[in-house]
């Protein structure tokens, strides 16, 4: 539990944190919170010789509303998400996943870029901007472009992220008023990964289901966003036997490890009981 | 007039705060403020640090080292090998049952993360990655990890250094992984009585390896002074004196050259009570390079190569009658211990002190064997917050009963009390040749059915049970009952050592001029809170605050000899010779105030922190004069001072017992149980501060919640150990922890001075039970009879799945 030895690094800006990736290339590592790198790092399954420290890098923290989207810098930390009024305003499921990681000492380190950009398949934010269709913003030598949250994740720790390239924030479409959500993790005790989780978003217009996302954490070496089960609610009532199907379909598409938290049958079926539980509370949430 | 003078006799009891006082822990100043003083806190002049080279293999044959790389690292001092230690005679160590423990693993590696060499460097950054640059040849070998499997005809021979020797430390080794068997009681009485049973049943239980976990790892720093000879050690030990023993017969340093601190523990459960590699090699370390060098391990290294428990597979049969009555008891183990016997437990005692598994009841005829067995796991075996082996008896006998309960279709709580051991028989004299001191079972279990209604809980169950036939609720109420009986405070030298120590404890006290005191004991806490309630055994004795008398413990150059703090034994032993010593100062100090009062000795009596004459109620010395006086005005011929040691050879162990209840609901689409209730009930005989014992019930529960419901040191079939982290280890956070409700009886050791038991661990040993058989319980109208633990959700999950509940 003692890290290699490395450089450490702590620009000011995005233009310098973007050249010091391009200079050290796979060599160096940006470190946000911490709470995924450095364990990795005790552990030496991560050794990088440069770590490039983003706490002195301005323009990377906060949430802004523009219109009808919202920007979440890659540095807002879980605990700023769970505060956010505009978050909780508008896209509530957002808290309400946040407050099931870790425990309050990991959220006040712990921030969303650093939860989404790594492709580490325990992490629970992937899914859930997977499930709002968020976009992810990335900046490198070349500029900045734009990955959608559901094409980013290739393999676990594998991402569309190239070298010299920066996660700095997401951006997502506000959920319609009135949506109805939910986020249901199983897990083991405080602080444990997801033995599996379901986040639903879905909205209803006079008993009818006009619209429904489904995405799942953990059950998979990437996040998976459950097309078919998200589409198997849309234009009907969300009846028992239409939630039953889309259960169905949620677990057909998971590939678990079996690990301590339960072998792979088991954390199968687990997905399929939270996408059943976070549908159940969408429906009743929706208005 | 003093302020002692005016004071009532309430208030001055409430001064002196002894023996039944909720005085708060004294130690807590210091721990919650982050000012204790750890192993890895204690800094010395020029230090350096060691870090291992482990096996990534659970067995292979090392086929060469090379250290070259790691020596070129600047910083790097030494690498030690087996090589090095070999010529010392130090490449293996003895273990407490009798075998011998690789420090540095020689030909063979034995176990996943088995040390293999020691890296001496500046600071613990150099020691790691030089620690990588060692190159270790390994020819992989088959693993055995199924102990079922060491026995097995052809079965590869795992320990090559005693291959062939068909005597080991506890007799016959019937096959070259066999450590032992041991055998206790009436088999052909046992096996009449099952065969003449109306009723019999056998079940497989099994009790899985987990691990004591405290939250301060093991470490140690060591420091040998070549000009003087000297070696000090400090570490994380729970029998300090034992350690010195053991490093002067190892190192041949006369024991009086070496000095042994145990400064703060982190919390030891077991863990701290044996010897490991990282302490051998960091005496080595010190003594080859002459400067102080420190080990602390990481805690992968804590979970997966120090101390294990448990690991027994436990085949347990009863005989009864068809209303109940218990007629006879067998069982076999078949007993893990991993690579090395390290088993923690008194010499002679290789199964510890399992033959306690007749538990609460009264067993006319029982026999128990066990087969210990090596296989490719870390060695341990210790008693993790519980005498040695008594968990797992407890486990063995209330599983059974529960088990029996089911095929007699009888309340289980009925069962236990139709065989309970009466409050009359004792002095009882058990099947298996323990005399249980003092109990009374069924009040303790009326009045634990009492504040808990257990009628009304059942009635609430059926009618629970009734909804989910009906498809009208999908969870499942489980009430698991137990009932158990400990033995602790070894204890008698006639039965009990440790390599040949008697396993008495001591108390020595100093009686300052000014009427404080300082104490100090062989025993030492590792959380336990000692400073406060051996300072109230003593107030109560002795007449001087508990305020006013420090204790110490953990140095053995201060502090007298004693077999150290595990086994629930600090009460039982060395706080009845905190009483015994106080009674030395009290019957001193009795002849003091006669000289002083111009009485005889006779016309005295004492009351609180005071002698008075009979009858001339005004006319008293408090011990704060006498105190005085011992250093000044004293009786012609008295020797001054007041001073006094008592060493303590216990007479009986202890038998703490308690009748705890669980209330568990069960998530059948998720497996997931939640504890609704959980009510402890403990008798532990004199209560020397109910506060302290409430924590020691809340924290023994906790871990009892811990072991039942998740924690395991699992290894997969090519012996690599399983989520040695707290991740996958579960450790409960505040968040998981059940709300504790405790409750007590009080039935004092006839024996003890004090008439006190011991609590530290009962909560563990019924705790673990309790939660077991809640789970099973909940399942137990579907027929199930035994579920293996830990009840994680998946494993829960699995039963209902077979059950046909899921969907």
């Amino acid at each position: 539990m003692i890290p290699g030895d490395f450089e450490y690094h702590r620009p000011n800006s995005i233009g310098e944190v973007v050249s010091l990736l391009s200079t050290h290339g796979d060599e160096a590592r940006v470190i946000a919170g911490g709470h995924s790198l450095i364990p990795m790092m005790k552990l030496r399954l991560a050794a990088p010789e440069h770590l490039v420290d983003l706490q002195d890098v301005a323009g990377l923290v906060g949430v802004s509303e523009d219109g009808g989207a919202i920007t979440i810098g890659a540095m807002t930390t879980q605990t700023e998400l769970i505060a956010s009024k505009v978050l909780a305003e508008n896209c509530p499921i957002i808290r309400e996943a946040a407050l099931l990681i870790a425990d309050p000492q990991v959220r006040y380190c712990g921030t969303l870029g650093g939860n989404v950009a790594n492709g580490d398949p325990g992490n629970d934010m992937p899914a859930l901007m997977q499930c709002l269709g968020a976009t992810y913003l990335l900046q490198g030598p070349d500029g900045t472009r734009e990955v959608d949250a559901r094409d980013y994740y290739e393999a676990a720790y594998f991402t569309e992220l190239k070298d010299g390239e920066l996660l700095t924030g997401v951006r997502f479409e506000k959920p319609v008023v009135g949506h109805g959500y939910a986020y249901k993790k199983l897990k083991r005790k405080v602080g444990d990964y997801a033995t599996a989780a379901a986040a639903v978003i879905l909205s209803m217009n006079g008993g009818s289901c006009v619209s429904a996302s489904i995405a799942l954490t953990n059950v998979g070496d990437t996040p998976l966003y459950a097309q078919a089960a998200s589409d198997a609610l849309v234009g009907t009532a969300l009846d028992a036997a239409t939630i039953d199907q889309a259960v169905a379909l949620a677990e057909s598409i998971t590939e678990p490890a079996s690990d301590g938290r339960g072998p792979a049958e088991y954390r199968t079926k687990m997905a399929g009981v939270m996408t059943r539980r976070a549908i159940e509370e969408a429906k009743e949430r929706a208005q | 007039m003093s302020d002692a003078q005016t004071m009532t006799l309430e208030e001055r009891e409430a001064t002196l705060g002894g023996v039944g006082t909720a005085r708060k822990r004294k130690e807590d100043v210091r721990f919650i403020q982050g000012a204790g003083n750890y192993v890895d806190d204690v800094k010395l002049p020029g230090m350096v640090f060691g870090d291992f080279v482990r096996s990534p293999y659970a067995h292979a044959r090392i086929k060469s080292i090379n250290a070259e790389a790691a020596l070129a690292v600047p910083g790097v001092k030494a690498v030690l090998t087996a090589a090095d230690l070999k010529p010392l005679n130090l490449h293996y160590m003895p273990t407490l049952a009798g075998d011998v423990q690789a420090v540095l693993a020689e030909e063979k590696v034995l176990f996943q993360n088995q040390e293999v060499a020691f890296v001496v460097a500046d600071d613990r950054y150099i020691a790691s990655d030089a620690a990588e640059l060692v190159e270790v040849d390994y020819e992989e070998l088959p693993p055995i990890v199924d102990a079922f499997k060491a026995m097995d005809e052809g079965a590869i021979c795992l320990r090559e250094d005693i291959q062939g020797k068909t005597e080991g430390a506890h007799g016959l080794r019937k096959h070259d992984n066999h450590i032992f068997e041991w055998e206790i009681g009436d088999l052909e009485g046992a096996d009449k009585a099952l065969a003449d049973a109306e009723v019999t049943v056998k079940e497989l239980i099994t009790y899985q390896r987990v691990h004591p976990s405290p939250l301060e790892t093991c470490a140690s720093i060591a420091s040998m002074d070549k000009i003087k000879g000297e070696l000090t050690v400090y570490g994380t030990f729970q029998a300090p004196h034992v350690v010195r023993t053991v490093a002067s017969l190892l190192s041949g340093i006369p024991e009086h050259k070496i000095r042994v601190i145990a400064p703060d523990i982190g919390g030891g459960f077991g863990n701290k009570v044996g010897v490991y590699p990282g302490y051998v090699c960091s005496i080595v370390a010190s003594i080859v390079l002459g400067i102080p060098v420190k080990w602390v391990e990481d805690r992968i290294e804590n979970l997966s190569a120090t101390a294990f428990a448990r690991d027994y597979h436990m085949t347990g049969e009863l005989a009864a009658t068809k209303d109940g009555k218990i007629t006879g008891l067998k069982c076999h183990v078949l007993a893990d211990h991993g690579a090395f016997d390290a088993c923690a437990d008194p010499t002679k005692w290789p199964a510890g002190f399992f033959n306690i598994c007749t538990g609460s009841y009264d067993i006319p005829v029982a026999h128990v064997s066990v087969d210990g067995v090596y296989t490719n796991k870390a060695p341990g075996g210790v008693a993790y917050r519980c005498s040695f082996r008594v968990t797992e008896a407890a486990y063995m006998i209330e599983r059974m009963i529960d088990v029996l309960a089911q095929k007699l279709e009888m309340d289980p709580a009925e069962l236990r009390l139709k065989n309970f051991v009466q409050p009359a028989q004792f002095p009882y004299n058990s099947a298996l040749g323990w005399e249980y001191d003092s109990g009374d079972y069924p009040t303790a279990m009326n009045q634990m059915m009492q504040a808990v209604d257990y009628a009304g809980l059942r009635k609430e169950q059926a009618e629970q049970r009734d909804k989910v036939a009906r498809g009208e609720s999908r969870s499942l109420m489980g009430i698991g009952v137990a009932f158990f009986t400990e033995i602790v405070g070894a204890g008698p030298s006639r039965n009990c050592d440790i390599l040949g120590v008697a396993m008495f404890d001591s108390c020595e006290i100093r009686v300052h001029p000014t009427g404080s005191a300082i104490a100090r004991l062989g025993t030492k806490s590792q959380g336990q809170a000692h400073e406060t309630t051996y300072a109230q055994i003593l107030a109560t004795e002795i007449g001087i605050p508990s305020e006013d008398i420090g204790i110490e413990e953990g140095d053995t150059d201060t502090a007298p000899y004693g077999l150290g703090t595990y086994g629930s034994r600090s009460t039982p032993v060395a706080g009845a010779a905190a009483a015994r010593v106080g009674r030395k100062i009290r019957a001193k100090a009795q002849k003091i105030a006669a000289h002083l009062l111009e009485v005889a000795e006779g016309d005295l009596e004492w009351e609180i922190d005071r002698f008075k004459v009979k009858g001339l109620p005004e006319k008293e010395a408090t011990m704060k004069e006498i105190a005085w006086a011992a250093y000044n005005n004293l009786p012609e011929g008295m020797e001054p001072g007041l001073e006094a040691v008592d060493y303590y050879d216990p007479p009986n162990m202890t038998y703490p017992f308690g009748a705890y209840l669980c209330v568990i609901d069960i998530d059948i689409d998720t497996g997931e149980s939640a504890i609704r209730r959980f009510y402890a009930l403990d008798d532990c005989g004199t209560r020397i501060n109910p506060m302290v014992i409430e924590g020691q019930v809340h924290g023994g529960l906790t871990e009892a919640f811990g072991i039942a419901m998740g924690q395991e040191i699992a290894y997969d079939e090519l012996g690599n150990v399983q989520g040695a982290s707290l991740m996958d280890y579960f450790l409960p956070t505040a968040v998981e922890t059940p709300i504790w409700e405790t409750d007590f009886t009080v039935t004092p050791s006839p024996h003890h001075p004090i008439g006190a038991k011991g609590v530290g661990e009962s909560p563990n040993v019924g705790g673990v039970p309790a939660f077991s058989n809640a789970v099973i319980d909940a399942f137990s109208h579907l027929g199930v009879k035994h579920m293996p633990m830990p009840h994680t959700a998946w494993r829960v999950w699995k039963q209902c799945q077979e059950l046909g509940l899921t969907k």
